[in-house]
């Protein structure tokens, strides 16, 4: 249901993943996951290897968080990260690249599926893996099926359907075979026999690679998936591939889904085969204004200022820098932010294309209503939102938007529907909160 | 004149009549029985409410302020902030009961970070509300405690005692015209206004900054933040200023307007409103020896 097409401008989807060198310091954000912060166990001074923990996540949803780099804790402060605001980080000084033990640093790949579910899962939390989609959801909650159901189908979103981002895409290309492992790992948590892997058919040569990859390994099928936005939302890719509604409010589980992102089933891997925490991902470099469209492989906490720097600096007619996609990214208000666990992207756009145009009155074209992914009425729910008729809001589904933006992006009259929803949803969210406790 | 007595004529003035009548004595019945007695004091008590319905009281308008203070037969745990001491002496002298003294307040901003004291460094786009612009980022200037200017507070002033000073970028709140209904400290989503003691004249002093982070992070943002040095309270013989989270904070009730103060602070973020401009020190020696 619904969907857009914006241009793809998948730039740098022919630039092959290009290894950056540790920066002289990082800021690593004790918030990198959806859930608790992680609570520090280093403090100013101690000296950190590559791969050590440095944060540890003990409440249910969180997980831990490693050192990108070996070097001295210079502070744990508060530094501005993506949303904004500051939050605490540990900002470490980078010498040298010493990593701590354990880790295989071997390129090789390793096949070794005698791990039973239990252990598999601990790994990938002692690795702090999160989803790496952009949710970064903790990989080893959605690993551990909830008693009373089952899981059926293992989900691998390859989809990749944000406009730009080339990440995911060079992954499939240049990790398959790791990430195939991986998917073999998570299958074998979850105690499932089948697993689909859905790519877009914008990138055939990720979708060939792959299905010649996976004759090798049973139960992992590869399907073509139809280009529109947002195609790689969990509960529109469960639909498109085994035809099957999660209900609202509820997750992919209740209609036996698990869904994972390719960039995580390669984590999992190096978490299984290699004890390789998360430490380090794919950034995809790019937008209109980028001199050099590139996809890095960093360590999390480089600054964002340093990816730009390594394609080329911020042209002078950049009007806008974004973390994440075009369509559900965020503005940055300063470049030291770090790069997180969920950054896939960075992009910067001409002082032209960024600013909205004027907003003007609504005509009813009812466009919106046509594509919203979940069948809501945004031309509806912005106003009510906007004059705080949360009772009217909650009635008319608010809470299921996922905020893709297909609304905003589609609105002939420029109208700020998604924003408006947004403010909505933070305060019938709260409604609901009150109103059970 | 047979065309006019008619039997139709005749028969349809009997029977509407008559219809009248049913129906007078039906209502009559009915009103009798579901009549509802409500107190006429109530009616009373909301003629001498201002009748702005501004919630300020923390009742849903004027008439159930009306009813709780009626129902409860006395004046005490109730306040009417628009009407203040006055509209309360009324209801009180018309009811017959006494009336205590309630403290007049008013609105007080608590941030100066103007345009040119904690200048923009990015250009927010989308809508303009403080509630979305506080939900996304810090705000232009970077502070994350300080004021959005999008005006969330003036669109909720029922009594046009604000504005937005185009300028600044600050709203500005009218002395005479705010009547302390609340509204805006409810509406701010950062909670920068807060309710003071109106004080002797419209005089107050108070630390226009809410800002927690320490001093050198929020001094880059801003040229007036309070930069939790502490001065202050040093300088306060009144115990009327503590210092928490690298910020000051003027407890109103104890501070006695003696503008010690203001002056020793390094960022000039305690203000003082309706002061007499101070005299300078040149000025005061020669006055002391006369």
């Amino acid at each position: 249901m619904g969907g857009v097409h914006p241009p793809e401008n998948k730039l740098a989807e022919k630039q092959s993943i290009e290894r950056l060198d540790p920066p002289k310091t990082v800021a690593i954000p004790l918030s990198q996951h959806l859930g608790v912060p992680a609570q520090p166990v280093v403090t100013r001074g101690d000296v950190v290897k590559t791969g050590q923990l440095i944060a540890k996540g003990e409440a249910f949803i969180s997980a831990h968080i490693h050192s990108s780099v070996s070097g001295k804790v210079k502070k744990v402060d508060a530094v501005i990260d993506a949303s904004g605001y500051r939050k605490k980080a540990i900002i470490i000084d980078v010498e040298g690249d010493e990593w701590a033990d354990g880790i295989d640093r071997d390129e090789s790949l390793l096949k070794d599926f005698s791990l039973d579910p239990k252990e598999i899962m601990e790994k990938v939390h002692a690795a702090g893996v999160v989803g790496l989609g952009g949710a970064t959801f903790p990989s080893h909650v959605k690993l551990n099926v909830p008693k009373g159901k089952t899981a059926e189908y293992l989900i691998i979103n390859g989809v990749e359907c944000e406009p730009c981002l080339t990440a995911d895409h060079r992954l499939m290309l240049e990790k398959g075979e790791e990430i195939m492992v991986g998917i073999q790992l998570q299958m074998k948590a979850l105690g499932v026999e089948k697993a689909i892997i859905g790519v877009e058919n914008n990138k055939p040569d990720a979708l060939s690679h792959l299905t010649r990859l996976a004759n090798d390994y049973t139960g992992v099928s590869v399907q073509a998936l139809e280009v529109k936005y947002p195609q790689g939302a969990e509960k529109q890719l469960i639909k498109a591939l085994v035809n099957r509604e999660v209900p609202a409010g509820k997750l992919p589980i209740e209609v036996g889904c698990v869904v994972h992102n390719v960039g995580t089933a390669l984590a999992v891997y190096e978490a299984v085969q290699k004890n390789k925490p998360l430490i380090e991902r794919v950034v995809t470099v790019s937008g209109s204004s980028v001199k050099k469209p590139s996809n890095f492989m960093v360590r999390i906490g480089t600054p964002v200022s340093e990816l730009i720097e390594a394609a080329g600096g911020v042209p002078d007619d950049t009007g806008k820098v974004v973390n994440g996609g075009p369509m559900m990214g965020k503005a940055l208000s300063d470049l030291s932010v770090p790069v997180t666990k969920g950054t896939s992207g960075i992009l910067l756009f001409t002082k032209k294309e960024t600013p909205r145009p004027a907003e003007q009155n609504c005509i009813r074209c009812a466009r919106c209503v046509t594509i919203c992914p979940m069948g809501l009425e945004p031309y509806l729910l912005a106003p009510l939102a906007d004059k705080q008729r949360l009772e009217e809001c909650e009635d008319e589904r608010i809470m299921d938007c996922m905020e893709c933006g297909s609304c905003l992006y589609i609105c002939p009259s420029a109208k700020p529907l998604l924003d408006h929803i947004r403010v909505g949803k933070a305060n019938v969210g709260k409604m609901i909160r009150e109103r059970s406790a | 004149m047979n065309e006019f007595f008619n039997e139709i004529t005749v028969l349809s003035v009997v029977s509407l009549s008559a219809l009248g009548g049913v129906a007078a004595i039906v209502l009559f019945v009915v009103a009798q029985k579901f009549k509802v007695i409500e107190d006429p004091r109530i009616d009373e008590v909301e003629e001498l409410l201002p009748g702005a319905n501004c919630g300020g009281c923390g009742l849903a308008g004027c008439r159930a302020l009306a009813e709780a203070i009626v129902k409860a037969e006395s004046l005490e745990g109730f306040s009417c902030p628009p009407g203040g001491n006055e509209v309360m002496q009324d209801i009180a002298k018309a009811m017959g009961w006494e009336a205590g003294e309630s403290t007049p307040m008013i609105a007080v901003l608590r941030c100066h970070g103007t345009r040119e004291l904690a200048p923009p460094k990015v250009k927010f786009e989308g809508v303009m509300t403080c509630a979305f612009a506080h939900s996304l980022f810090a705000g232009e200037g970077g502070c994350p405690f300080g004021c959005l200017g999008c005006g969330d507070c003036v669109e909720a002033c029922n009594f046009d005692a604000m504005y937005m000073d185009k300028d600044t970028g600050l709203p500005v709140i009218l002395d005479d015209k705010c009547v302390a209904c609340e509204a805006c400290v409810k509406e701010c989503p950062r909670n920068i206004i807060e309710m003071r003691k109106k004080g002797k004249k419209n005089r107050r002093i108070f630390v226009s900054c809410i800002n927690e982070e320490k001093g050198g992070v929020a001094r880059k943002n801003c040229k007036v933040a309070c930069i939790g040095c502490g001065k202050c309270v040093k300088e306060c013989k009144f115990d009327a200023i503590t210092l928490e989270n690298n910020l000051a904070y003027i407890d109103h009730e104890k501070c006695t307007l003696c503008r010690k103060c203001p002056p020793v602070c390094p960022t000039s973020a305690i203000h003082e409103l309706n002061f007499p401009p101070r005299k300078k020190k040149a000025e005061k020696e020669a006055e002391a020896s006369n």
